[in-house]
């Protein structure tokens, strides 16, 4: 049987002797591209079969210990030499020349970059629909968005086109696409995977994370890719030395670890119907398995919501003011032009509307005047719901559905802001806390996949990691394929 | 009717000079003399994806500043994001301090004394904060409204910057001048800054006349044009409002080569900056005893060293303050005295024809070569009579800038003074022979003699005491003094 449809896990051992079964690997996994990326446009740029071949074999020559695994990465972090779009037009042509740390570590555990995917523009969306490059579908129904803003990450592990992908989560950008492409979405601690080379959008939220066929294969690579990195004063250690074995040997005859499941009303309660059944099916059935159930209700949740766009927009009109100097792609002779004048034009030209619409909200929030109202408020809430949300976390692991509706079809949700940005009411809250949060499939709704957050304390990921991989063994819907034509 | 008087405030930009790397980077802060664009990072350029580490080193030298200053350190360090769009700010905006909500700066209060137009006066600060230096935008025709192009150098963004936001306490160009010489000093002695280097300070100066608005005259490079540009404004603004006019508040330029500020085209007004606090840079703890081990390492505050030179050394209060006014100046001084003694005639030495020599060619002391031990030796071999106070200031420029040994030259181009008064003797001898017609005026003129003198010096190539070469004239002539 082909090593294709295995976790990456299963795939490295195969390979890790045996060159000829890596480029044969490598080779299936182009096949399945061929085949499938026309219609899903899960990369926006991929490297060449022969480059990522070579490079691959050569990993696996040296020893390294992920073989010459190939990985897909977002569009959105840097990679020496490979061009890093955002999914923009004002970087269609910027090639960094320096590796994001995240990718750096990788590359020396052996992983060779196969792609960069799809995503929203500067991963503002949820839908992956703002791409400069077309929108990415979803592998499950190719006429429904694949979530976002990490869209392109999830087609690509999902339909096996890669085994694992590297994505960022802002506000739910992992674990969103994750649920609507029915695979394994983790997002770190905020600081947890260092940010340096990571193109920010928002930058006290923003997060690298990652997205595989199930926990153990996250449990893997996040071993190689943790740790504090000199370059991001804003990371720390999150302590995962051994968690790779650990998680493994979940199941294997010894009683799965149990914990308390904190049931939040207000995050069940704007919940589309088929959605709810199937996650509260999943949470009685863990229920019977011995997981404890608390319901609470923490009022404040309802703002978290406005919080996080108002201090998202923020942010990201300032981190994106870079965009317009001539030292990326995008320029023009400035003769006869004032700096003024040369900025707005290529900024124009170069962002896309949802882009622009953020810079411009953020700007706003962000003058004079509206500094407190806004900004200041916000951060206030962030506040107020770290210290209701915390002490709940200390009792157990906050769950809920990933997103409160199925996955829209292209076009549905993208033209009315209001109900895009109410897609990432669930996933917001751990980004505002800092938390770690994971996103697992639950069970099926109208043939479609249904995702399961869970949410932990801040640096409790690796029993957040081990809870995880106790509810993929009780659920049993983990490495899924979609059936494609 | 008298004038209206002026108020004025300063805000200071420092480049602290004196540290191995950049604000937020690992890039040398030493840009100068490097080939354009060369001593760049992903983080000074501003690339995507790239987040600044903030310099430690430069934040303790802010809090030794704010505390020789006497200011109140607060007790975290908050770095905020400053917006405006323009080329030599890759990021689009830059990485400063700022007071407001959720925000910061090193310190606030504190003051500075300083010799005003009418007797002492305290100067008081607002705010200390660091900062980042932007890129150096450079025209070909070094004027942008006649340039068909710019050049963007990024060697320099992210250098270290201190800024020092004063009140506006200062009433003349002169003041202004006086303070900056003062604080100055204090940096380069706190060992922040070497304030001789080009481009180590730039003023922003708020200057209003009762009755008007403030305008803001930017970028200003030098003590010179400090003095001169507020001058000009001063006399600008009291002519409008003589004239029945009406002071705007704006912000302006001063241009050097014209002598004249003005208006810019983009009012930058502070509403625009959209300040937030940096979400890369987590706040910085500024705990008491980190504040007390910086108090504990604060070198010799430069006024505590001038009151030294006077209570210890017996020196006036102004050789005492030219002698601090750099750091190098007063150690130099220091190491002399050391090894030589006589500390009023080391400061006189060094005051008079030493610095005389540094200042003919613009006053940075970089320029110096020479060791305290070879001014020690010039005195000394003054002192001895080995050399005339005519040679010693014919080689004391080799000797400072040449960093020669004032020993070997005179043993090499034999300097020494004629100790043998029969050599002087003959020449006089010699000269008075040759010269008949001189030797008539000399005995007509008593002043007439110094030709005969000039004739013997020429002689000896200099190495000779004129003194004596009159007297021993004066007795071969036997004319009278
Ligand atoms: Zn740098």
């Amino acid at each position: 049987m082909s090593l294709v449809n295995k976790q990456l896990r299963y795939v490295v051992e195969a390979v890790r002797d045996n060159r000829e079964a890596l480029s044969e690997y490598i080779y299936r996994l182009y096949e399945r591209i061929e085949r499938y990326e026309e219609k899903l446009k899960g990369f926006i740029t991929l490297r060449p079969a022969d480059t990522v071949i070579r490079e691959a074999l050569e990993a696996n020559r040296l020893g390294k210990p992920l073989a010459g695994i190939p990985i897909a990465v977002k569009d959105n972090i840097s990679t020496e030499g490979i061009r890093t779009t955002c999914a923009s037009a004002i970087l269609e042509n910027y090639i960094p020349p320096y590796d994001a740390t995240v990718v750096k570590r990788l590359r020396e555990a052996g992983a060779v970059i196969i792609g960069k995917t799809n995503m929203d523009e500067f991963a503002m969306g949820s839908t992956t629909e703002t791409s400069y490059f077309g929108p990415s579908r979803n592998p499950w129904d190719p006429s429904r968005v694949p979530g976002g803003s990490s869209g392109g990450s999830g087609v690509v592990v999902s339909a096996y086109m890669a085994p694992a992908a590297l994505g960022s989560d802002t506000g739910g950008s992992v674990r969103n696409p994750a649920a609507y492409t029915g695979i394994f979405g983790y997002k770190p601690t905020y600081g947890g995977l260092s940010r340096y080379g990571l193109i920010a959008y928002a930058s006290s939220l923003d997060q690298i994370g990652l997205m595989t066929r199930d926990s153990v294969d996250a449990a893997l690579l996040l071993e190689y890719i943790a740790g504090e990195d000199p370059r991001d004063p804003t990371s720390l250690d999150l302590r995962v030395g051994g968690l790779f074995k650990e998680i493994s040997s979940l199941g294997e005859g010894r009683d799965l670890p149990k914990a308390r499941l904190v049931i939040v009303k207000e995050m069940w309660s704007g919940v589309e119907d088929h959605v709810f059944k199937t996650t509260m099916n999943a949470v009685d059935k863990l229920s019977s398995e011995g997981f404890e159930v608390e319901e609470v209700s923490v009022p404040e949740v309802s703002y978290a919501l406005p919080a996080y766009y108002v201090i998202a927009f923020a942010e990201a009109s300032s981190n994106l003011s870079r965009y317009g100097i001539p030292l990326y792609g995008l320029s023009k002779d400035p003769e006869n032009t004032s700096w003024i004048d040369y900025y707005s034009e290529i900024r124009s030209k170069g962002f896309g509307k949802e882009v622009k619409r953020r810079i411009m909200l953020g700007s706003f929030i962000l003058s004079a005047g509206y500094y407190e109202q806004y900004y200041i408020k916000a951060l206030k809430v962030r506040r107020l719901l770290r210290d209701r949300l915390l002490p709940l976390l200390r009792r157990g692991y906050i769950a809920s559905p990933t997103m409160p509706i199925q996955p829209p079809r292209l076009g549905e949700a993208i033209e009315d802001p209001l109900r895009l940005y109410a897609m990432d009411i669930e996933t917001v809250i751990p980004n505002l806390i800092g938390s770690p949060a994971i996103s697992l499939v639950a069970g099926f709704a109208n043939s479609l996949p249904v995702g399961l957050q869970l949410i932990g304390p801040p640096l409790g990921d690796r029993d957040l990691l081990l809870i995880a991989r106790t509810i993929e063994i009780i659920i049993g819907l983990s490495n899924l394929s979609p059936q494609m034509g | 009717m008298t004038p209206q008087k002026a108020v004025i405030g300063l805000e200071i930009h420092i480049q602290v000079n004196t540290v191995r790397s950049k604000m937020f980077c690992t890039c040398s802060q030493d840009y100068r003399g490097a080939p354009p664009n060369t001593n760049v990072c992903p983080v000074c350029l501003g690339l995507p994806g790239s987040l600044p580490v903030p310099n430690r080193e430069v934040i303790r030298k802010a809090i030794m500043l704010a505390l020789a200053l006497g200011s109140k350190v607060l007790d975290k360090v908050v770095f905020v994001r400053k917006h405006y769009f323009y080329p030599d700010l890759p990021k689009g905006y830059q990485i400063s301090q700022h007071r407001g909500p959720g925000m910061a700066p090193i310190a606030v209060g504190g003051s500075l004394e300083i010799e005003g137009d009418s007797g002492p006066k305290r100067i008081r600060m607002r705010r200390i904060g660091v900062e980042e230096d932007p890129a150096r935008i450079t025209y070909p025709s070094g004027d942008p409204t006649r340039s068909s192009y710019s050049l963007i150098d990024y060697n320099r963004s992210g250098v270290p910057l201190i800024e020092v936001v004063t009140e506006p306490d200062l009433s003349s160009p002169k003041e202004a001048r006086v303070f900056m010489e003062k604080l100055l000093e204090l940096v380069d002695h706190l060992g922040i800054s070497n304030p001789d280097l080009e481009g180590a300070f730039r003023v922003d100066v708020n200057i209003s006349i009762e009755g008007g608005e403030r305008v803001e005259v930017k970028n200003i490079g030098s003590l010179k044009d400090i003095e001169k540009a507020i001058s000009y404004e001063v006399v600008r603004q009291r002519a409008v409002l003589a004239a029945g006019g009406k002071i705007q508040r704006e912000t302006r330029h001063w241009d050097p080569v014209k002598g004249v500020t003005i208006v810019s085209r983009y009012k930058e007004l502070e509403e625009e900056y959209r300040y937030f606090p940096d979400p890369d840079l987590p706040p910085i703890a500024i705990t008491s005893s980190i504040v007390e081990e910086i108090a504990s390492k604060m070198p010799e505050l430069p006024w505590h060293r001038a009151e030294r030179y006077v209570k210890i050394y017996g020196l006036t209060r102004y050789v005492s303050r030219v002698l601090v006014s750099r750091k190098r100046l007063s150690e130099f001084f220091e190491e002399v005295v050391k090894i030589y003694g006589d500390p009023r005639r080391v400061a006189d030495l060094l005051i008079n024809d030493f610095l005389g020599i540094v200042n003919e060619r613009g006053g940075n002391l970089d320029m110096v070569k020479a060791s305290p031990q070879s001014i020690a030796k010039l005195l000394s071999l003054m002192d001895q009579g080995v050399i005339s106070v005519k040679i010693m200031k014919m080689i004391l420029e080799r000797v400072v800038l040449g960093g020669e040994d004032p020993e070997e030259i005179v043993v090499r181009e034999n300097l020494k003074v004629i100790a043998s008064d029969e050599e002087l003797e003959e020449l006089a001898e010699k000269v008075i022979k040759e010269n008949p017609k001189a030797v008539e005026d000399a005995k007509k003129n008593p002043k007439a003699i110094n030709y005969l003198v000039g004739q013997v010096m020429k002689l000896t190539r200099g190495r000779a005491d004129p003194q004596k070469i009159a007297a021993i004239i004066r007795r071969k002539l036997s004319i009278g003094s």
